[in-house]
C-alpha cells in the first residue's frame, strides 16, 4: 500500500549500485573472468588455482607491457543469464579489456554472443561445444580447450582400430551428449563402414538411473561401448557396470574420463582398459610441464587437474595476446590473437586464424588401477592441430561475417 | 524374459530409497502441512555424514553403524531446525514454511562444499554386498536385493508404528484433522517435533543408503527433491502406502521407459504425474483434503485502492527511477532493466498466488515460453522487435491456457505440483529437443533493434513495461473480475452460491498471469540477447515464489518490493562471493523469522498500527470451515 | 395463499449412497411468500435433501421444478441465476473484504460483470449494496472488515448477500445455528419480515423447534429419508408418528419454555 515508499527506496538503491563504479588505476591492466564457481566447484576450484598461479608468474616477471595484470573474477552460478549480467558488470563497471573463462557450453555461448554484440574480446576457456567456434562462431570469440570434435576425432582414431563391430552409446540427453555421439558416429562410420550401432541410451543429465541403463545396454550385447557421461553420472554408471559385469570383455571408449576431475572420484572402482581422453599429470615428462607441475605443487601442495592447466593457460594466453596487441582495442586484440603462438605446459599452441580455435591438444590413453586409484597408462599427447577438419570444411561451418 | 524380470528388480531397488525419502516427506506434510523443501538437503546430509563415518570406521559394524548413526545425527539436526526455526512460523501464511526450508536448502548446499570439499566423493560399498548374483545369465547386484527387501520392511515398520502405537494413532489423527488433536489436549509441539524427526531420519537414511551406489556431491538434494515431490503427489499426500506404490511406479517407469522411449524418459514421469492428477486429483491413495483453514487474523485490513497522495508518491518514485540513466552506467542500467523485468514476472505470480490463492510452482514455464516465443519470431520468422515483443507472450498465453485449464481443477499443494509437472515437461522439451530449441545451447542473437539497443532506452522500455504491468494488475485486482477471483479464493462455496464459476475465473486469472509472465520473458530475451532452457526451470519458479513471499503475500503491491530486494540482493551476492547461496539462504531464513508478513506486509502493519484493534477473531475462524 | 404462484415443486426425490437410502421419494411444493420448514432428527436426510435442491448433490431420481425449470443436477450457480438465495449452516462469506464489498461481489455477479477487468468494484452499485445492508440492519458496519464481525452479524451479512440477486426463493440451512437465543429470534423475525414484504418463499432446515414452530407456515418432517408428515405447525405437533420420532427430543412447543430461555 505504501508503494511510493517502496519505489522510492528501490530507485535510490539502483542509483547507489550505479554509482559504485570503480575507477581504474593507470598502471593496471584488467581481465574479466567468469566461471561456474558455486555450481561446479569440483572443476572450477583447480581451474581457479591454475589461473591464479599464472597471474602470479606474470606479475613476478614484470606484468604485461609493464603494467600489473589484475584478474577480476565473477561467479555465474551456472546460469547463462547470470553469466551475462556478470559479463556486463565486468565490461561496464570494472572496465576490463577482455573477458575470459566459462566452463559450460551454454554459458560459453551466452558470453560469446554478448561479446559479439558489445564488441568485446572473449577467450573461452573450457566450453566444449563446436558451435562456439563454428556454427555460432564470431570474430570476438576465441577458445582454448580442444573441442568436442577434436576429442571425438582423437578417440575415433583409437576406436577404429578395435575389432568391435557392434557398438552401443550412453550419453547424457542434452546438446553436449547428443553432439558428441553424433560426431563420434559420423567419424567412426567414415573409417569403419562395417560397424553397427545396436543401442543408444540417453539418461537425463545429472539424473541417470544407472541400473536400468546398464541392464539395457547389456541386453543389446554390444562388443564396444561409447560413453559420454561424466561426473556423478559416470560414478553411478561405473559402479553399476562393474557390479553387473557390463564392462567385462567389452571395449569402452569414453570422453574426458581420463581427466583427474572425473577419474579420481572413481577410486578403486576405476574400470581398466577404457580408451579415454584426459590429463595424466603424473606421467608427462616434458620440461614445460615439469616447470608447471613444480610451480603448482609448490604453491598449492596439491596436484593439478585438467582445469588447472586450462585456467593457467587461459591467463597465460590472454597475457600473450595483450602483450602483442599493446592496446585494449578489441580489434587490435583480435589481430594479435589470430595466428598467435604461445607456449603451454603441453607445448607450443596456436590460436588459429580461420576459426579462433587453439591447437591445445589432449592426452589419450587407457585407464588402469594403481594403488586403489585410477590412472591413465599408455598415454600419448595428441596435438589439436591434427584433429581438426580441413580449412575448406571449417570455412563452410563458420557463418560469413 | 529374464532380462525383463531383472529390469523389474532393478526398478524395485531404485524405488526403495525413493520410498524412504518420500515417506518421510509425506509424514511431515501430513501432520504439519509443511512442504519441506529442505528434505533433499537432509537426504544429502545423510549421505555426506554417512560417508565420513563409514570412512572412519571400517568393517560391517562400522559401515551399518555409520549408516544408522548418520541418519540419527541428521534427525537430531532436523529436531534443531524444527524447534529453532519452524516452530516460530507454523502460524505464518501457507507456504511461508516452504520459503524457510528453501532458504535452509540453499545454505546446506554451500555448507557441504565448505565442510567436505568440492569433489565428488565415492563412498564404500556395503560389506557383504559387493557383487552380483546370476539370474539366468543376468547379473543382479546383491545390494539391489538388499534394498528390495528393505523397502517393504520399512513400510511394514512404519505401518506397525502407525497402527500399534499411541504415537502412531496421534499422527494419523493429526493427518486427518490437525485441529482435533489440538483439541484433545495432546502436546502438539512435541508431536510435530517427533514427526519431523522421524521424517528427517527417513530422508537421511535414504541418503546414507545411497553411498554404495552413488557419488556423494553437493547437488544431490535437488536431484532427489523433485522426484520425491512427484512420488508423494502421485501416491497421495500423507499416505505411506501411496508413497510406496508411487515410488515403485516411478522407478519402474524409469526402468522400462528407457527401453521404449530412451530419449524422453525424464518427461515420462511428469506426464504420468500430470495424468494421475487429472484423473485422480488427490493422488492414487490420497483423500480429498479438507479445505485449507485460513489462519485467522492475518488479513484484517482489506485491500483498498491507492489514495491520491499515494498515487502521486508512486508517480514520483517512477520518475525518480526513470532518471537513473542520468547518473548510472551501463551496468546499473542493465541491472535496473533486469530488476524491472522481474518485477513484472513476480507481479504476475503474485496476481495468481495472492489474489487468486493459486500458488504455482511452475510459473517460470510461461516466462520461458514468452522468451522462446520472441526467439522463434525474431530469429526464425525474422519479425521486427516490436512485433515479436507483442506476439511472443502469446506463447505464454497459449501454454497458460492449456496447462491452466487442467491445473485449476485442483487446489493447494496438488495445484502447485501439477503446475510444477507442466513446467518440467516444457523445460524437458526445451532442454532435450535440440533441433528446434537448440537444447541446452539455447537460441542466440536475439538482440534489440537500434531504437531500443542503448542501455538507457532498454531500461526505459523495461521500467515502462513494469509500471504498466503493475498498474494494470492493480486495476484488475480492484475490478469486478479481481473481486470474483478473491471471492473464489476466500470461499469457493459462497462464490458458487452467488453464481461465480470459480474454475473459469481461476482459469482466466491463470491465463492473465501466464501472459504477463510471458511479457516479462519476452523482454528478458531481448535484454540478454539469448534464451536458454533454464528460463523455464524450477529455480526461476522458486525465485518468483520467494519474491512474492518476501514482499508479503497478503499485500496488493508488496511484490514490487520483494522482487526489487531479492533480485538486487542476488545479483549483488553472486557478483561479490562464491558463497552467495549461503548468504542468500541465511537472509531468507532471517526474513521468515523476523518478518513473517514479508517486507511490505510489515511496513503496512506499522502504517496501520494506529487503527483500533480488531474485536473478534472468532468469526473468521468459523467462517471458511466448510 | 392459494392464488400465490408455486415456486418450487419436488416430486419423488431420491438419493442413496451405497445401498443406503438417504432420501426416498420426497415430494412437496412451496409457494411464493411461504415459510416452509424442513425438520427431522439427525440423519433423517435433511442435508441431502437440501443439497439436492441447491445443486450440490445430483439426485438419483425425481424431479425438482424451480420457477418453472427442471433443476435436478444443475450446478448451484445455475440455480442461483434462477433467483434462489442461499445461506449456510456455518456462514460462508469473504473474510478478506469489507462488509460492503461482500455484498458488492454478489451484485457484480448478478449484474453479469464477473469478467469485467477494468471498472472499480468499490464504486460498483454502492447504492444497492447500501440498501441491502440497511435492510438487514448492517449499515453501520459497511466499511468494517468482514473478518472482524461477530457471528450474529455475519449471519445478517449472509442474508444481505443472499438477497442481492432479488431472489424469489431463499434456501436457508439451519439459519440460527450457533447463535445466542436473542439473536435467533431477531434474525428469524427479520427474515420473515423481508420474505413477507417481497413475497419471497423460504425453505429452511432447523434444529431449534422454537424457531420452527414460531416462524414456519408449514412444516415438513423427514425420517430415515422419507417424508412422514407435512402440514401446519399445529397438525405436525399433534401427529403421533412425528411425536414417536422425536420422542424425548422436546417437540413440545411451549411459550413459557421460550421465555425461560430468554431470561
Amino acid at each position: 500500500m505504501r508503494r511510493s515508499r517502496y519505489l522510492l527506496s528501490a530507485g535510490l538503491a539502483i542509483i547507489v549500485a550505479g554509482l559504485a563504479q570503480s575507477a581504474m588505476a593507470a598502471d593496471e591492466i584488467k581481465i574479466g573472468e567468469i566461471n561456474s564457481y558455486s555450481l561446479l566447484p569440483a572443476f572450477t576450484e583447480p581451474y581457479r588455482k591454475g589461473w591464479q598461479l599464472a597471474v602470479e608468474e606474470i606479475n613476478a616477471a614484470g606484468g604485461v607491457n609493464g603494467k600489473k595484470l589484475v584478474v577480476v573474477s565473477k561467479d555465474d552460478g551456472g546460469k547463462p543469464a547470470d553469466a551475462q549480467t556478470a559479463a556486463n558488470e565486468l565490461v561496464s563497471s570494472e572496465n576490463v579489456v577482455m573477458l575470459t573463462g566459462t566452463f559450460l557450453s551454454n554459458i560459453g555461448l551466452a558470453v560469446s554472443d554478448f561479446a559479439n554484440q558489445k564488441k568485446v574480446f572473449f577467450l573461452a576457456a573450457e566450453p566444449l561445444t563446436d558451435a562456439i567456434t563454428w556454427a555460432k562462431g564470431n570474430r570476438y570469440t576465441f577458445r582454448l580447450r580442444p573441442s568436442n570434435y577434436m576429442q571425438a576425432a582423437m578417440l575415433v582414431e583409437q576406436a577404429a582400430k578395435l575389432p568391435a563391430k557392434r557398438w552401443a552409446t550412453i550419453a547424457p540427453n542434452y546438446e553436449y551428449g547428443q553432439s558428441a555421439v553424433a560426431i563420434f558416429k559420423k567419424l567412426m562410420s567414415e573409417k569403419r563402414p562395417d560397424i553397427q550401432w545396436v543401442d543408444e541410451q540417453w539418461p537425463p543429465q545429472g539424473k541417470i538411473d544407472a541400473g536400468p541403463v546398464v541392464q539395457a545396454v547389456a541386453a543389446a550385447n554390444p562388443e564396444a561401448i561409447l560413453n559420454v557421461t561424466f561426473g556423478a553420472d559416470l560414478v553411478k554408471l561405473v559402479r553399476e557396470g562393474n557390479t553387473r559385469g557390463l564392462f567385462k570383455d567389452r571395449a569402452v571408449v569414453s570422453f574426458l574420463t581420463g581427466e583427474p576431475e572425473y577419474l579420481d572420484p572413481l577410486k578403486e572402482e576405476t574400470p581398466e582398459g577404457w580408451i579415454v581422453t584426459g590429463y595424466p599429470w603424473y606421467s608427462i615428462k616434458t620440461p614445460e610441464h615439469d616447470a608447471f607441475l613444480k610451480a603448482y605443487q609448490a604453491k598449492y601442495n596439491d596436484y593439478p587437474r585438467l582445469g588447472s592447466i586450462v585456467g593457467y593457460q587461459t591467463i597465460k594466453s590472454a597475457a600473450a595476446i595483450l602483450a602483442k596487441a599493446k592496446s585494449d582495442d578489441p580489434e587490435k586484440l583480435i589481430a594479435a590473437a589470430e595466428g598467435l603462438s604461445v607456449p603451454s605446459p603441453f607445448g607450443e599452441i596456436v590460436f588459429r586464424k580461420i576459426d579462433h580455435q587453439s591447437t591445445l591438444g589432449a592426452y589419450i590413453g587407457k585407464t588402469a588401477l594403481k594403488d586403489g586409484k585410477g590412472i591413465m597408462v599408455d598415454t600419448a599427447y595428441k596435438k589439436g592441430s591434427d584433429y581438426l577438419p580441413s580449412d575448406d570444411e571449417v570455412a563452410k561451418l563458420r557463418p560469413k561475417e | 524374459m529374464a532380462f525383463y524380470f531383472v529390469q523389474f528388480l532393478t526398478g524395485l531397488a531404485s524405488a526403495a530409497s525413493l520410498f524412504l525419502v518420500a515417506s518421510g516427506l509425506s509424514i511431515i506434510f501430513g501432520v504439519t502441512r509443511i512442504v519441506n523443501f529442505a528434505h533433499g538437503a537432509f537426504y544429502m546430509l545423510g549421505a555426506y555424514i554417512a560417508f565420513t563415518l563409514t570412512e572412519q570406521f571400517s568393517g560391517a559394524i562400522g559401515f551399518w553403524g555409520g549408516i544408522v548413526f548418520a541418519a540419527l545425527i541428521v534427525a537430531a539436526l532436523g529436531v534443531l531446525v524444527e524447534m529453532v526455526l519452524l516452530r516460530r512460523i507454523y502460524h505464518a501464511p501457507e507456504l511461508f514454511q516452504l520459503l524457510a526450508t528453501f532458504g535452509l536448502t540453499l545454505m546446506v548446499e554451500d555448507l557441504v562444499v565448505l565442510i567436505w570439499g568440492p569433489s565428488d566423493l565415492l563412498g564404500r560399498r556395503a560389506p557383504g554386498f559387493w557383487g552380483a548374483v546370476d539370474f539366468f545369465g543376468q547379473n543382479v547386484p546383491t545390494y539391489d536385493l538388499f534394498l528390495i527387501v528393505l523397502g517393504p520392511l520399512v513400510l511394514g515398520i512404519l505401518w506397525l508404528l502407525f497402527q500399534r502405537t499411541r504415537w502412531g494413532v496421534l499422527v494419523r489423527a493429526a493427518t486427518q484433522d490437525r485441529d482435533m488433536v489440538a483439541a484433545l489436549g495432546v502436546n502438539q509441539k512435541w508431536l510435530f517435533t517427533s514427526v519431523f524427526a522421524v521424517g528427517v531420519f527417513l530422508a537421511a537414511l535414504g541418503g546414507a543408503l545411497q553411498i554404495p551406489r552413488d557419488a556423494v556431491h553437493h547437488a544431490m538434494d535437488l536431484r532427489i527433491i523433485v522426484d520425491v515431490f512427484v512420488v508423494i503427489v502421485i501416491g497421495g499426500l500423507g499416505s505411506i502406502i501411496g508413497a510406496f506404490v508411487a515410488a515403485v511406479l516411478v522407478s519402474e517407469l524409469n526402468a522400462f521407459g528407457i527401453l521404449v522411449f530412451p530419449k524422453i524418459s525424464i518427461i515420462l514421469v511428469f506426464l504420468v504425474m500430470a495424468a494421475v492428477l487429472i484423473i485422480r486429483p488427490w493422488g492414487l491413495f490420497g483423500k480429498q483434503e479438507a479445505p485449507a483453514r485460513r489462519t485467522p487474523g492475518l488479513t484484517v485490513n482489506p485491500w483498498r485502492p491507492l489514495m491520491l497522495n499515494e498515487r502521486l508518491g508512486a508517480m514520483a518514485a517512477l520518475v525518480l527511477a526513470a532518471a537513473l540513466p542520468l547518473i548510472g552506467g551501463n551496468y546499473a542500467l542493465a541491472v535496473g532493466s533486469e530488476i524491472a523485468i522481474f518485477v513484472i514476472f513476480a507481479a504476475s505470480l503474485h496476481f495468481m498466488m495472492s489474489v487468486g490463492g493459486l500458488a504455482s510452482f511452475g510459473h517460470a514455464a510461461y516466462f520461458g515460453l514468452g522468451a522462446y516465443g520472441v526467439a522463434f519470431l525474431a530469429k526464425m520468422a525474422g519479425l521486427p522487435m516490436i512485433v515479436s515483443l507483442l506476439l511472443g507472450p502469446l506463447l505464454g498465453l497459449l501454454g497458460a491456457g492449456v496447462f491452466g485449464f487442467f491445473s485449476v481443477q485442483l487446489s493447494g499443494v496438488y495445484f502447485a505440483m501439477l503446475t510444477l509437472a507442466f513446467a518440467q515437461i516444457v523445460w524437458s522439451v526445451a532442454f532435450q529437443w535440440v533441433a528446434v530449441t537448440g537444447g541446452d545451447n539455447g537460441i542466440l542473437g536475439v538482440w534489440p533493434e537500434q531504437w531500443a539497443a542503448s542501455p538507457s532506452h532498454f531500461y526505459w522500455l523495461s521500467i515502462g513495461a513494469a509500471a504498466l504491468a503493475v498498474v494494470a494488475l492493480r486495476i484488475t485486482v480492484f475490478s469486478p473480475f479481481g473481486f470474483a477471483l478473491r471471492a473464489t479464493r476466500d470461499s469457493p462455496l459462497r462464490g458458487e452460491a452467488i453464481g461465480i464459476d470459480g474454475k473459469r475465473i481461476q482459469w482466466t486469472a491463470f491465463v492473465i498471469a501466464g501472459t504477463v509472465a510471458g511479457v516479462a520473458g519476452a523482454l528478458f530475451a531481448y535484454l540478454k540477447g539469448s534464451i536458454f532452457p533454464d528460463s523455464l526451470g524450477i529455480s526461476l519458479s522458486v525465485d518468483a515464489l520467494v519474491m512474492v513471499l518476501l514482499g508479503g503475500v497478503e499485500t496488493v503491491s508488496g511484490v514490487v518490493v520483494g522482487a526489487i530486494v531479492y533480485k538486487m540482493l542476488s545479483i549483488w551476492l553472486v557478483s561479490q562471493t562464491d558463497l552467495s547461496k549461503l548468504v542468500l539462504g541465511g537472509f531468507i531464513v532471517l526474513i521468515v523469522v523476523v518478518l513473517p508478513k514479508g517486507i511490505a506486509g510489515i511496513l503496512e502493519t506499522i502504517g496501520n498500527r494506529r487503527r483500533p484493534e480488531a474485536p473478534a477473531l472468532l468469526a473468521s475462524q468459523i467462517d471458511t470451515a466448510e | 395463499m392459494s392464488i400465490a404462484q408455486t415456486l418450487l415443486s419436488v416430486e419423488g426425490l431420491s438419493k442413496s449412497y451405497g445401498g443406503v437410502h438417504a432420501v426416498r421419494g420426497v415430494s412437496f411444493a412451496l409457494k411464493a411468500g411461504e415459510i416452509l420448514a424442513l425438520i427431522g432428527p439427525n440423519g433423517a436426510g435433511k442435508s441431502t435433501c437440501f443439497d439436492m435442491l441447491n445443486g450440490q448433490i445430483v439426485p438419483d431420481s425425481g424431479r425438482i421444478n424451480l420457477l418453472g425449470q427442471d433443476t435436478a443436477g444443475k450446478k448451484p450457480r445455475a440455480i442461483w441465476r434462477l433467483g434462489v438465495g442461499r445461506t449456510f449452516q456455518i456462514t460462508a462469506t469473504f473474510p478478506t473484504m469489507t462488509v460492503r464489498e461482500n455484498v458488492q461481489v454478489a451484485l457484480v455477479s448478478y449484474g453479469r460483470q464477473l469478467f469485467n477487468l477494468w471498472s472499480s468494484t468499490p464504486k460498483f452499485a454502492q447504492a444497492e449494496a447500501g440498501r441491502l445492508l440497511e435492510l438487514v440492519g448492517m449499515s453501520g458496519y459497511a466499511d468494517r472488515p468482514c473478518g472482524e464481525l461477530a457471528y450474529g452479524d455475519l449471519k445478517r451479512l449472509e442474508l444481505a448477500i443472499a438477497l442481492a440477486n432479488q431472489p424469489k426463493l431463499l434456501l436457508m440451512d439451519e439459519p440460527t445455528a450457533g447463535m445466542a437465543p436473542r439473536e435467533r429470534i431477531e434474525l428469524m423475525h427479520l427474515t420473515v419480515q423481508i420474505a413477507r414484504a417481497q413475497s419471497i418463499g423460504v425453505l429452511f432446515t432447523e434444529h431449534d423447534m422454537d424457531v420452527v414452530f414460531e416462524h414456519a407456515d408449514r412444516i415438513l418432517v423427514l425420517d430415515r429419508g422419507t417424508l412422514i408428515a407435512e402440514g401446519l405447525p399445529e397438525e405436525v405437533r399433534r401427529n403421533p408418528q412425528v411425536r414417536a420420532v422425536y420422542l424425548g427430543e422436546g417437540l413440545v412447543y411451549d411459550a413459557r419454555y421460550r421465555e425461560g430461555a430468554l431470561a
